[in-house]
């Protein structure tokens, strides 16, 4: 049973062993915007091959017994034959079709400063697949080929799943139902339904740890005692730790969380393969583990947090106690007509998008005032900081959804020296990733993290709703009261309509 | 296939995403993040198996809603890369 299970044909092999490599080419071909179209085809290509695999080699069929003569070489009167079974074979293609089609309106209507909601809502979806085809291999695991049926004298035969199978298959469920509860929280602190505030439970860190631990020290039982309520204890705790761990989680630092989590739905299919001894799913598993895990490292970096104090939470929840007398402090108010006038004066003007574009879907905008200025013979270029927005790349997917030519747009280490040759920076809608006290307040809760130097530009514009909120990280910004600092206040979009139409 | 060689080829696969994601341009990121999970949806290979198998109702359905749920993240986490992609453009040579 176990050597018929496992053995599969060379070919079914070759053929998860291609898939792999189309997905690391996938991944290869996003070295550059060119190559990255195809990459993403190439993709596609890998996942026909491996779902085309799967479906050829299990073909559901209903098994029935023949009797007849027995056939040469055998000694039982009858045969085990199996037809194709027509409604499992329908029901797998209109599951595929029903998630099909939800995917593909999802991807055609989502709006491109919805994408961070959307990717969390994804990786939920890869989360609760793992869970249940975790759940599937425990009742079934005999179609896994991962278990023996043993019959012991006197007592009836039951399946014995392998004990190295029931670790894999129980780190698989709870890394997915982690990654499930985590990126639901996730998607309702991004999609605005539950506060971006961080939400402290007393004594949070021995909750976690001790949930940790008794899903690994469960996990180790289980291999002892197969019993369900084992399994679904374990999955029950992962559901809960997953919640637990993004609650106090702040949303400043949602893109090292999106990572994270993106990182944690493939080490779940990478457990998954584990099991299964598929090749496919380990290859795409190392990649997308590997993938989340260098985004947060950079995000990490980008904010000079260690991924501990992000992961341990609470960042934002209190507001600085020096910004009580900051609201009164002086500041240079323009008007869209003087943003206007001093841009068109300028030689080189840098935008700096964050944040508030995306939320006030000012990139279109945004461009139409670049263009106007490039008319007019100003270089304008865009800085964008790792962590502006609420993911990786956040900003350069809007800016590119306004037809802004990606070799305009700069990242932080390549652009930072320019600012001091630059006229005018015009910040939109980012904050933080903007403070100079990063440099130089050493109380600082942002202290040490790279920030762009907009102040070294000879004027710096700050487009600002008011001049009361403070950004994500609840601090407020010395830029705002400097002497070439000229805040911009309104609507990140209207603003810029209006610099525009001051223009004509 | 025994675990040595599955685990040889978890680890290869380890330092292979290494490399080739430090080689992803940072403004590329998003597109890798949804692209990633596209791919992390081959999770439905098991949950086919888990669906075909027969024996078990219960496990069948599981595998079945396993099916559903990894085709919206196939379909659309390639739908929407493609389309992220497709608006990353070069300066136009009027422009320049």
């Amino acid at each position: 049973m176990l050597e018929a299970a496992q053995a599969q044909p060379a070919w079914v092999l070759l053929a998860y062993l291609i898939a792999g490599v189309c997905f690391i080419l996938a991944l290869r071909g996003l070295s550059g915007p060119e190559s990255s179209r195809r990459g993403n085809r190439t993709g596609m290509l890998g996942m026909a091959i491996a779902v085309v695999t799967t479906l050829v080699t299990h073909i559901p069929a209903i098994s029935g017994i023949k009797t007849g003569t027995p056939l040469p070489g055998q000694d039982e009167p009858y045969r085990i034959v199996s037809q194709l079974d027509v409604t499992t074979l329908g029901a797998i293609i209109i599951a595929i079709a029903i998630g099909g089609s939800i995917g593909l309106v999802t991807a055609r209507k989502i709006q491109m400063t919805a994408m961070p909601q959307l990717v969390a809502a994804f990786h939920s979806l890869v989360g609760m697949a793992a869970v249940l085809v975790g759940a599937a291999a425990y009742l079934n695991p005999e179609a896994f080929g991962i278990a023996v049926r043993v019959t012991p004298i006197a007592s009836p035969s039951f399946v014995s799943i392998f004990p190295q199978s029931r670790i894999e298959m129980g780190l698989g469920v709870a890394i997915g139902a982690i990654t499930f509860s985590g990126s639901v929280i996730a998607f309702l602190k991004l999609n605005g339904n539950m506060s971006g505030k961080p939400i402290l439970l007393p004594l949070r860190h021995v909750i976690n740890l001790g949930t940790l631990a008794a899903i690994l020290g469960l996990i180790a039982y289980f291999t002892q005692d197969q019993a369900p309520w084992v399994f679904f204890t374990v999955m029950g705790l992962s559901f809960a730790i997953g919640f637990l761990l993004i609650i106090p989680i702040g949303g400043a630092d949602m893109p090292v969380v999106i990572s994270m989590l993106n990182s944690y739905s493939g080490w779940a299919a990478a457990a998954m393969g584990f099991t299964l001894h598929n090749s496919a799913m380990i290859i795409t598993g190392a990649l997308v583990g590997s993938s989340g895990a260098i985004l947060s490292y950079i995000m990490c970096r980008a904010m000079n947090r260690s991924f501990i104090s992000v992961i341990a939470g609470g960042f934002g929840a209190v507001a600085s106690s020096s910004d009580a007398a900051a609201i009164d402090r002086p500041y240079k108010r323009g008007s869209a007509e003087d943003a206007a006038f001093l841009m068109k004066q300028a030689e080189q003007v840098i935008i700096v998008p964050g944040y508030g574009m995306a939320v006030a879907q000012a990139q279109h905008a945004v461009r139409e005032l670049a263009d106007l200025l490039k008319k007019e013979g100003v270089r304008v270029k865009y800085a964008i900081h790792p962590v502006a927005g609420r993911m990786p790349g956040h900003m350069n997917v809007l800016l590119a959804e306004a037809n802004v030519p990606y070799d305009e747009v700069f990242e932080l280490e390549d652009i930072n020296s320019e600012f001091s040759q630059t006229d005018v920076a015009y910040v939109i809608g980012a904050n933080d990733v903007t403070n100079p006290a990063a440099k130089s307040d050493k109380g600082s809760p942002i202290y040490g993290m790279p920030v762009l130097d907009v102040e070294k530009a000879r004027t710096c514009l700050f487009v600002k709703r008011s001049m009361g909120g403070v950004g994500y990280a609840g601090i407020d910004n010395e830029l705002f009261y400097r002497d070439n600092t000229m805040m911009l206040l309104g609507d990140a979009k209207k603003m810029t309509e209006q610099i525009v139409k001051a223009f004509g | 296939m025994d675990f040595i060689s599955i685990l040889s080829i978890f680890v290869l696969a380890c330092f292979v995403g290494y490399y080739v994601v430090w080689s992803v341009t940072p403004a590329l990121h998003t597109p890798l993040m949804s692209v990633t999970n596209a791919i992390s949806s081959v999770i439905v290979v098991g949950a086919l198996i888990a669906a075909a198998a027969a024996g078990s109702p219960s496990s069948k359905w599981l595998g079945l809603a396993a099916v559903a749920l990894a085709s919206v993240n196939i379909f659309g986490g390639f739908a929407v890369t493609a389309r992220m992609l497709a608006m990353y453009k070069k300066r136009d040579r009027k422009d320049a």
